[in-house]
């Protein structure tokens, strides 16, 4: 039976009306973040992309906030859903694409490294200092000539006595110079391995990359290590394979779904305010077919991205999440939001190409997006390999 | 000591309020928060308990609300209460202003407790009212539009924002206090705490276990009825003076006031 739907007025910031599908609680999660972004991003963002910063402070907050790891589970972090940690991601990148990076780094990357690979030394000694923000992480797989092929990699270590002994560099990492501790992958005669290398390492240092037009928000860094001298502890034990470092960035992958569609949000959020108010020919161009079909598209986008997305949050919370999903997930949602801000730009004509109005900056930043944790081609050929079984890669 | 905060659900700010005219009660179907200046209220009690001078052993959020009221308070708790009360019953529905306050006082005569904080006013109703009437049944002083709140001793000294100025009050306890929400800037509540709401104990009363008379309460009970209702005069568009030439616009602006007689 059909029920009158006649009463059901629709909301342009929510026009399928997804925030029905949350739980309540999901609901305070998200709206504590948006509140939070509202309030200590936006209105400094555009300034630290120009400077081509990111406060650590910030890290602080977000610890505070219960944000850093927040899905994982004991050493003081939260233990909140993957849908809610998605929720979280979506609102910070609603705000900048390099603030949900810190916490994408932080928590699914770094944390996320030692909680499912490390020794329960390694986790009670650095996860809840991280999780509260006191201690930053960064996370040390790309190098200079092995991005999507980590199996190139150069970066080696080997064994001394009970000691290790690493030497090679690591390129585009996040947070690198302002991290307090890396996770740097090497090869090694047992396969490849994690570590936990610590600021001040003799032999370890840090070179930020500049010139950056992209995720400017955000510190890159190249790590320099020559011939450092760790501990036997300094190795997480438990990962022997780059599955290791490829459990992780499917950690992360998994949030930038998310982080994608609010990226997506936001810039047609500012391109509806503008085309209403933004008179042209004696109307708003709001009232033009051209805008509005361009709005419609917007909107489909956000709200298609948004629910793939939560999609992939309902599996992932049922434990039937595969790899494959998350970049199905990846590959349309960045693309999705990419096509959204280029879009958005041209509705703000000029004021489009500011850091007045947050569309540039997205836009830019979504080119970083679409390349780190996988780049689009390379979620197309996972795909691809699992449509068709054939590994199209080498 | 043991605080008790008064908190309400109400419209969320985003929803535009529309009386409905079937029942000349404010349309309360849409989205629903927690009373922002309730926050204030609450961030008032964290600061009272962190500050140290009073040994705050507890803080109690407590409201009278439908069924979906619950949401208000496990906000309240993930913003630091320790424990709620959730007066809900059918026979409440459309209490006018003493009315609710007579009920919350019944329900706060249980709770006993050292101090009574509260928004000044919400966002639905604007009656600023409701801390008097508690104040009055529970025979305690009462201060409203407090923006700032001392612990001296035994007394709180309280700068209270008024039409004219400011005006700086002491009050002893037993109190009932309302204030604005240029009091404090409320925190973020944490995940773990909004994770953790549900946990804390929760209390539901009848206005029966509340002792509350029906008489007094409800539609029937209450004294002040709505009659019709009228939508303000639109106000005529405004002047939008484009920011070209800052010099030229500042004239126009001098020129405009200037014209009205303003400066
Ligand atoms: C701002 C920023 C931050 C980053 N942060 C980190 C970090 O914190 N840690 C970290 O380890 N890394 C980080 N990276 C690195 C990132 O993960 C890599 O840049 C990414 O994996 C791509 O590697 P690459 O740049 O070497 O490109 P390549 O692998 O050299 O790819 C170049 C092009 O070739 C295509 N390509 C590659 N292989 C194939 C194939 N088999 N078939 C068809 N096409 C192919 C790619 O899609 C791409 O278009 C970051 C990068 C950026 C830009």
């Amino acid at each position: 039976m059909s029920r009158d739907t006649a009463k059901v007025a629709v909301r342009p910031g929510d026009f399928l009306d997804i925030d029905h599908l949350l739980s309540d609680e999901e609901r305070d999660i998200r709206d504590t973040v948006r509140a939070f972004v509202r309030d200590r991003v936006v209105p400094h963002v555009g300034e630290w992309f120009e400077a081509g910063t990111l406060p650590v402070e910030l890290a602080r907050e977000l610890g505070a906030l219960g944000l850093l790891g927040m899905h994982l589970e004991g050493y003081g972090c939260a233990g909140a859903s993957a849908t809610a940690y998605g929720l979280a991601c979506m609102e910070l990148e609603a705000g900048d694409s390099g603030v949900r990076s810190l916490v994408s780094v932080q928590g699914s990357l770094a944390m996320y490294a030692i909680w499912r690979w490390g020794s329960e030394e390694q986790k009670r000694h650095w996860l809840p200092r991280m999780a509260a923000g006191e201690v930053i992480g960064c996370f040390g797989l790309t190098e200079p000539d092995a991005g999507s092929d980590p199996a190139s990699m150069r970066t080696r270590a080997r064994r001394d006595g009970s000691d290790w002994i690493l030497h090679g560099q690591k390129m585009w990492i996040t947070n690198g110079s302002v991290a307090d501790v890396a996770i740097v992958w090497a090869r090694t005669d047992e396969g490849f391995r994690g570590f936990i290398v610590p600021k001040g390492a003799k032999g370890f240092t840090t070179q930020d990359i500049h010139g950056k037009l992209s995720l400017r928000a955000s510190i890159t860094s190249e790590l320099l290590l020559d011939d450092v001298r760790l501990p036997a502890d300094a190795m997480l034990p438990e990962a022997t394979s780059l599955r290791g470092p490829l459990s992780c960035l499917n950690e992360a992958r998994y949030g930038i779904v998310w982080g994608a569609a609010g990226a997506a949000r936001a810039c047609f959020e500012a391109a509806l305010a503008y085309a209403k108010d933004r008179v042209a020919f004696g109307r708003p161009i709001a009232a033009t077919q051209l805008q509005q079909s361009r709005l419609a598209h917007m909107a489909l986008e956000v709200n298609r991205a948004t629910l793939l997305a939560l999609h992939l949050g309902r599996l992932k919370d049922a434990g039937r999440l595969a790899p494959e999903h998350v970049s199905l997930g990846k590959l349309g949602n960045v693309n999705a939001a990419l096509d959204v801000a280029r879009a958005a730009r041209q509705v703000l004509g000029a004021n489009g190409v500011t850091l007045e109005y947050p569309v540039i900056r997205h836009m830019s930043n979504l080119e970083s997006v679409v390349t780190y944790e996988g780049t689009a081609d390379v979620h197309a050929l996972v795909v691809g390999g699992a449509l068709t079984g054939i590994d199209a890669f080498r | 000591m043991k605080i008790c905060v008064l908190v309400k659900e109400v419209p969320d700010a985003a929803v535009t309020k529309r009386i409905d005219p079937a029942t000349g009660r404010l349309d309360r179907s849409g989205e629903k928060n927690l009373n922002p200046y309730d926050t204030h209220a609450i961030e008032a009690a964290m600061q009272l308990k962190e500050g140290g001078q009073l040994q705050v052993d507890e803080i109690v959020a407590i409201t009278m609300g439908p069924e979906s009221a619950v949401r208000a308070l496990h906000k309240a708790v993930s913003l630091g209460a320790d424990r709620s009360v959730h007066l809900t019953d059918e026979a409440l529905a459309g209490s006018d202003v003493a009315a609710t306050g007579y009920a919350l006082a019944q329900t706060l005569k249980r709770e006993n407790p050292d101090l009574v904080l509260l928004g000044q006013q919400s966002d639905d109703g604007e009656c600023y009212t409701i801390g008097a009437v508690v104040a009055d049944h529970l025979q305690a002083p009462s201060l409203t539009q407090v923006i700032s709140i001392e612990v001296d001793g035994d007394v709180l000294r309280c700068e209270r924002q008024a039409e004219y100025g400011y005006d700086t009050v002491e009050v002893e306890l037993p109190a009932v206090i309302s204030v604005g929400d240029a009091i404090n800037e409320p925190r973020y509540p944490s995940l773990k705490a909004i994770m953790g709401a549900k946990k804390k104990p929760l209390e539901t009363l009848s206005a029966a276990d509340a002792g509350i008379d029906l008489s007094r309460v409800g539609a029937a009970g209450s004294q002040v009825e709505c009659g019709s209702f009228k939508a303000p005069p639109a106000k005529a568009a405004g002047t939008i003076i484009e920011d070209e030439d800052t010099n030229e616009t500042v004239e126009k602006i001098v020129a405009w006031l200037d014209e009205r007689k303003l400066i």
